[in-house]
């Protein structure tokens, strides 16, 4: 099914009677090609891509509950390319640029919505690393620019410019960033894999691997054994446990992030605003409910919620920096399990078992890289060579001394 | 949370800065053969499991004493704490 303006009006005509799930509930076969384990945003597009782009087929995505039940459903929707390293600047700009082009690839309507995201600064040393990572945008190919105080204002009049401890002396401002309904992308890439004979097996849970010599056979599910010679995991928060099940520790820890919606505002706030010093970001949804979050809650942990002192932290923080907050309701507050590296960034390789493959350690910020990540990792198990932009993503960089540490924190998970 | 410090009795989480897995009091001898393959796992290898977890937890707001706090993963429950000093023997 195609849909289109026309096909819209045709069935708001006839009682919107014609729409039909969008994708199939097939039952497990006893072998596959491939084997995705994780039915999030990265392993649906890695299914999308691998059927789509590499022309791959017998494929399955392997999903514990339902698609889009974990990480993908839960976080705040922010996409944005503004990283300083090498190592990660061009793959989330080619994550950018895929967005900006995804609607159109998947025909599916993602939400997607460059309303700009900036990052507030308080201080000439502040400014001064904005600025060279502004340049490092720039010379990746991505948009950046400096504002000073006067053009923040311009934005965002009501921000409260003179806090004592952080006054707002001006931003880093990426236009082409925004935001992308979440659910949207999960499943405009499960329709896609889909409509390419991809199956798509919720209540499949991974229970073991069965590897043979150092190379990897199949998986034990809770629906019986499936074979498959690569097998690619991408369970984000799940990602310590999945891997200890192929006899790994993984160079990541699971810890719980907490985000939070107000009830319904009016139109306030047409962009992302990032108010790092205050542990505070916030944006708008199209129906008006204010998203917003902060840190982490800072302990290692597999439950999806988080404790009340964040919270408080994180309404602070709100009130510091936009004082009208305060008169909003919260509606939400939820939590995802992040899987928090030893750096800050990610891992798409492959494993020192042959067959297995990883997709991992996306700490609080992988749905911005949902298509990059996609991509990248159907481009290293269709090809066992790793994509142009992903090369830095090893999981060996941590023994080479090679890690790609954007904040400059050391080997500890809980401050990245 | 509320961690059940063996001095001072039940003090908010919030009092504590949180450092990780407990296995860190057992650092690798540096002159040891292999010392670099250990100290790398000791760095950036961790068990990370769902369920009770062994973690230190440092009472920066208190006493300043670093604990050995037994908690579970999944539900949050705190089962005990001691202090690091004595789980390490009196080393660290
Ligand atoms: C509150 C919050 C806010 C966030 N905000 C942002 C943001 O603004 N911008 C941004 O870029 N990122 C953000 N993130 C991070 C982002 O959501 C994640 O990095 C990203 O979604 C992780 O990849 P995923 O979508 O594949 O994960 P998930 O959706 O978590 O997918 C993993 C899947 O694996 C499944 N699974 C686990 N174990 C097994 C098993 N044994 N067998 C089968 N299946 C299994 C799980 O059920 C789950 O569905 C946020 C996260 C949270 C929680």
């Amino acid at each position: 099914m195609r849909y289109s303006g026309l096909r819209v009006i045709k069935e708001a005509l006839t009682g919107h009677k014609g729409w039909k799930p969008i994708w199939r509930n097939p039952e497990p076969q006893s072998s596959y090609d491939y084997i995705i384990i994780g039915g999030g945003g990265h392993g649906l597009a890695t299914a999308y891509y691998l059927s789509n782009t590499f022309k791959k087929a017998r494929i399955a995505v392997l999903e514990k509950g339902w698609l889009g039940s974990g990480n993908i459903g839960r976080n705040t929707t922010i996409i944005r390319s503004n990283y300083l390293l090498p190592g990660n600047e061009p793959f989330y700009e080619f994550s950018m640029k895929l967005w900006e082009n995804l609607e159109q690839e998947f025909n599916f309507n993602a939400m997607v919505s460059q309303r700009g995201i900036l990052n507030l600064l308080h201080t000439d040393a502040q400014r001064d690393a904005y600025r060279r990572r502004g340049n490092a945008m720039i010379l990746a190919g991505a948009d950046a620019e400096l504002l000073d105080q006067d053009g923040v204002r311009a934005m965002y009049p009501w921000l409260n410019f003179d806090n004592a401890r952080f006054p707002i002396k001006g931003g880093l401002l990426q236009r082409r960033a925004g935001t992308a309904r979440h659910d949207g992308v999960a499943w405009g890439y499960a329709r896609g894999a889909d409509l390419k004979g991809v199956d798509l097996i919720q209540n499949c849970e991974v229970t073991g691997f069965r590897i043979e010599n150092g190379t990897m056979r199949g998986v034990e599910t809770s629906r019986g054994y499936i074979a498959a010679n690569k097998v690619g995991v991408a369970v984000a928060g799940s990602t310590g446990r999945v891997m200890a099940m192929a006899g790994m520790r993984m160079p990541i820890e699971s810890h719980v992030l907490q985000a939070f919606v107000s009830e319904g505002l009016k139109p306030t706030i047409d962009g992302v605003i990032t108010f790092g010093a205050g542990h505070f970001y916030v944006s708008q949804s199209d129906k008006g409910g204010l998203v917003f979050g902060g840190d982490i809650d800072g302990y290692n942990s597999y439950a999806q919620r988080g404790n009340m002192a964040v919270i408080e932290d994180v309404a602070q923080g709100g009130m510091a920096l936009m004082p009208a907050i305060g008169r909003a309701r919260l509606l939400r507050v939820w939590g995802g399990i992040m899987d928090m590296s030893m750096d800050g960034s990610p891992i798409i390789d492959r494993t020192p078992v042959s067959g297995l493959y990883l997709n991992a350690g996306w700490c609080y910020g992988g749905f911005k890289a949902t298509p990059a990540s996609g991509y990248a990792f159907a481009h290293l198990l269709a090809t066992d060579t790793p994509h142009e932009t992903a090369r830095a993503y090893r999981l060996d960089r941590f023994e080479r001394g090679l890690p790609i540490d954007e904040k400059g924190m050391g080997a500890q998970p809980n401050l990245h | 949370m509320l961690i059940p410090h063996p001095l001072l009795g039940l003090r908010d989480a919030e009092e504590f800065t949180y450092l990780g897995d407990a296995r860190l009091l057992d650092r690798p001898d540096g002159m040891a053969e292999g010392a670099a393959a250990a100290f790398y796992e000791y760095v950036h290898l961790r068990d990370n499991p769902a369920g009770v977890h062994r973690e230190l937890w440092f009472h920066e707001q208190g006493d300043r004493s670093w604990l050995v706090v037994t908690r579970n993963t999944v539900t949050h429950e705190i089962l005990g704490a001691e202090l690091a000093r004595n789980v390490k023997g009196g080393a660290a």
